[in-house]
């Protein structure tokens, strides 16, 4: 059960029960929908840019917990920050949950809570599934599929 | 053994004690299949993906070591001694399995990959040569992808219409809807015996009555329906019936299609290679008889010999007993399982077979999936290959277990006691 708890933490259970920043921006600036085809999860992100800054950023969709999860930690994450400081924390979020399990990682605050799925290989995709349809919005693709 | 076990442990749910009809014995069965006493995370195998795919008997997996110890060599080729005994099992497969799905002639069935190549092969080389605009396709609302896609495919290419059959909240066919799609311009009707998403058994009979009336030829889909119950396919009065070997309690890579030999005697090739040929000029080719005509290149011969083991395996303990001991896992599956707080099943045709699809409240499948699996627990999480039956019933997914003949209540047992884990990590 040990590795069970790591993946379903209490902040992780919170945050798909209550999830941050569940709303659409009316007249965003970017938007992306994610799709986890092997799952089913979708994500539908927007985001208000102003000049370099992530003003606003808010998400929509269906998913398993973890997806859920992210997506509402990841707008929370991301909130306020450069475009440029959002894409490294993406590369940093990206290399944390792909590092074998035995490895250890780099602490990334609230975002840690997410290290668990490493050992989860199959929903590894999970957690990744809106950090890939923020940078999808970001570099102006609208839509985003994580196969 | 299980009738008593199962009595003893059965207190107050209202469900009867096992079913099972004499002779059929569950646990001598599970001896036969080497793969449950494996652990899974430290708990004991309790596999309930089988519509996915069915584990192997011992006697499978002998076979196929034994045609490659044995006799491995090319078929239809060559007067060695090892071709001759190569081409005699292989062929001997085919027969086996012809008598399994009681078609008339050996010629009748084709070894493919699976049932998704049956099925494409019918719409390639029997739909699509003389489909026209504003020709249809009638398919249901609850088939695999497996039996949208390849019509979808010829449908674009010829400017044909697909048309769907609807269901109703319980997941039945709606036969009445069905019958009025049917009209002149019907070229196919295509359509699963079994739902792999929700159970349902389809009433191919009636269906093949109200196409044939009109002319219109039937495939039905036997991916799920081949290993839960009899398939005779001159009783269903089927044109073509496609299954699947891995699902079969036989090797992947696979599959069978059984098609009238008069239609496909008429059908021109699926493929073009070697063995489907009666001669080759660099001006023209000939085809050769059937059923080697759809069979291209080196077939997959040991897994038609291993399916051909399957299907002896299968028959040795037979669908009487089969279907009992399933429909009884069904009725207590579906009894417990609606006891946990949440739990809603999807897919509650009134004929229906060893399929429990389920959502439970504020928990998504996936999260299911991967609590359960620490328990040694392994369900099928997602859409199914089924996206619009998930949009039908207006869910992103459900999770599934699903039965076969080696399965016992104990294992129900041990998936509700799994999904009441879930419960407490979602509390």
């Amino acid at each position: 059960m040990s590795n069970l708890n790591d993946l379903y933490q209490e902040v992780i259970l919170d945050h798909n029960k209550r999830p941050r920043n569940f709303r659409t921006i009316a007249g965003a600036s970017h938007h992306a929908d994610g799709f986890n085809p092997l799952c089913g999860d979708k994500l539908s992100l927007t985001l208000q840019v102003e000049g370099e800054t992530i003003a606003d950023v808010a998400f929509q969709g269906s998913g398993c917990a973890i997806s859920k999860a992210s997506a509402s930690l990841m707008t929370d994450a991301v909130k306020g920050k450069s475009l440029g400081e959002a894409l490294a924390l993406f590369g940093r979020f990206h290399a944390m949950v792909t590092t074998p399990p035995a490895e250890p990682v780099e602490n990334m605050g609230k975002l840690s809570v997410l290290a668990g799925v490493r050992e989860f290989p199959v929903r590894v995709k999970c957690a990744s599934l809106a950090w890939h349809t923020l940078k999808a919005a970001l570099d102006r693709k609208e839509q985003v599929s994580t196969e | 053994m299980t009738s008593s076990l199962a009595g003893i442990r059965d207190t107050g749910s209202g469900v009867r004690p096992s079913r099972d009809v004499a002779g059929f014995d569950v646990q001598r069965i599970r001896q036969d299949f080497p793969i449950l006493r494996r652990l899974v995370h430290g708990h004991p195998l309790v596999y309930l993906d089988n519509a996915a795919t069915t584990q192997k008997p011992q006697v499978v997996i002998d076979t196929l070591v034994r045609y490659y110890t044995d006799i491995n060599a090319n078929v239809h080729r060559g007067v060695h001694n090892l071709s001759e005994l190569a081409t005699e099992a292989y062929d001997g497969a085919r027969s086996t399995i012809r008598a399994f799905f009681n078609a008339s002639s050996d010629r009748e069935i084709i070894f493919t990959r699976n049932a998704t190549e049956g099925i494409n092969l019918v719409a390639q080389a029997f739909v699509r040569p003389s489909l026209k605009p504003g020709d249809e396709i009638v398919i249901s609302a609850m088939e695999h992808h497996s039996n949208i896609v390849p019509w979808q495919l010829v449908c674009e290419e010829r400017g044909a219409r697909l048309r769907v059959a609807p269901m109703n909240d319980r997941g039945e066919l709606e036969l009445d809807a069905f019958e009025h799609l049917l009209n002149e311009r019907t070229r196919m009707v295509a359509i699963s015996h079994m739902s792999n998403a929700l159970g349902t058994i389809n009433p191919i009979e009636e269906i093949v009555r109200l196409a044939h009336a009109r002319g219109i030829p039937v495939l039905a889909d036997g991916s799920q329906a081949a290993y839960h119950m009899k398939v005779d396919v001159q009783a269903l009065g089927v044109d073509f019936y496609v299954a699947t070997g891995h699902k079969l309690y036989g090797p992947t890579g696979i599959g069978v299609l059984y098609g009238r030999e008069a239609l496909l005697e008429a059908m021109p090739p699926f493929l073009g290679g070697g063995d489907m040929i009666s001669s080759v000029t660099f001006e023209k080719s000939t085809w050769n008889s059937l059923p080697y005509k759809f069979e291209a290149g080196t077939p997959h011969i040991e897994g038609a010999i291993g399916l051909a083991a399957a299907v002896d395996y299968i028959s040795s303990i037979g669908f009487e007993g089969i279907g009992a001991h399933e429909r009884d896992l069904l009725d207590y599956g579906t009894a417990q399982i609606t006891t946990i707080p949440g739990v809603r099943i999807v897919g509650t045709a009134s004929r229906k077979a060893s399929i429990l699809s389920f959502v439970m409240a504020d928990v998504h499948p996936h999260d299911i999936g991967t609590i359960v699996d620490r328990e040694g627990v392994a369900v099928r999480t997602g859409h199914h290959c089924a996206q619009p039956v998930m949009e039908r019933f207006c869910i992103p997914a459900t999770a599934r277990a699903s039965f076969a003949m080696y399965n016992t209540r104990e294992e129900v047992d041990a998936l509700v006691t799994a999904l009441r884990k879930v419960n407490e990590v979602f509390a």
